[in-house]
């Protein structure tokens, strides 16, 4: 079980903050590739992944990283802090 | 230093005084702020500004980001206040002090902490006008400014 949260217009095209999935995803790109087969929500959200930043458990990193003993991965768009 | 994420006003004023205070008379001989207000567009039209946040990982990266700039700049201390939620223009959004020997150490560190902390720390704001509402967008210098600091 792994959390996977969305925030900003990636939470809004895909309709909810958070949820919990059951997947047997290697990589942060084989989630992807899982979440955008499954409606036209998130094929709209995930259509462009140079617009997208990804996080593993709080932490920055890219689409090529492992999900072995990952918790949490959150989609968003880049940072506009300040 | 203090790292506070919250969606409550604060008064960049009282906070410098006491950052001030806190020092207490230690080798500080530089004190640099920089506050973030919530800028109306050129129209005036902007009601509020919404800013998200990521719970949790914005407090991590905020420490982080702070840490290495503390070490980075050898600074006595260094305050960041961010803020969450709705806001109006005019508001404080944010804030960073610095406290270091000298000035050099202090407006470096500032502006190292600002750098980061837009490109870095998972904030995101929205602009709501009274008919049109969007995501403000990532812009390129902000990550090119990054690279004077690697």
């Amino acid at each position: 079980m792994i959390d996977v949260l969305y925030f900003a217009w990636v939470r809004e095209r895909i309709g909810l903050p958070k949820e919990r999935i059951e997947t047997r995803a290697a990589t942060i790109a084989d989630l992807v590739a899982e979440l955008a087969a499954r409606d036209d929500r998130y094929a709209m959200a995930f259509s462009d992944l140079t617009a997208i930043r990804v996080a593993a458990d709080q932490v920055l990193t890219d689409f090529n990283a492992s999900l072995t003993d990952v918790r949490e991965v959150a989609f968003f768009p880049p940072m506009t802090g300040g | 230093m203090d790292v506070r994420v919250q969606s409550s006003p604060f008064d960049p004023g009282i906070e410098l005084n006491r950052f001030t205070d806190h020092l207490g008379g230690a080798e500080a001989g530089a004190i640099v702020t920089f506050s973030g207000v919530v800028r109306n567009r050129p129209d005036g039209s902007l009601v509020r500004m919404e800013i998200e946040h990521y719970p949790g990982m914005t407090e991590l990266a905020l420490a982080e980001i702070g840490q290495e700039a503390m070490s980075r700049w050898s600074l006595l201390d260094a305050l960041v206040i961010h803020r969450f939620g709705p806001l109006v223009p005019g508001e404080p959004i944010m804030m960073v002090a610095t406290a270091a020997a000298h000035r050099s150490a202090a407006f470096e560190a500032a502006e190292f902490l600002m750098d980061y902390l837009k490109s870095r720390a998972p904030f995101w704001k929205k602009e709501v006008t009274s008919d049109t509402q969007g995501w403000v967008a990532a812009r390129s210098e902000d990550e090119q400014a990054l690279t004077r600091w690697r």
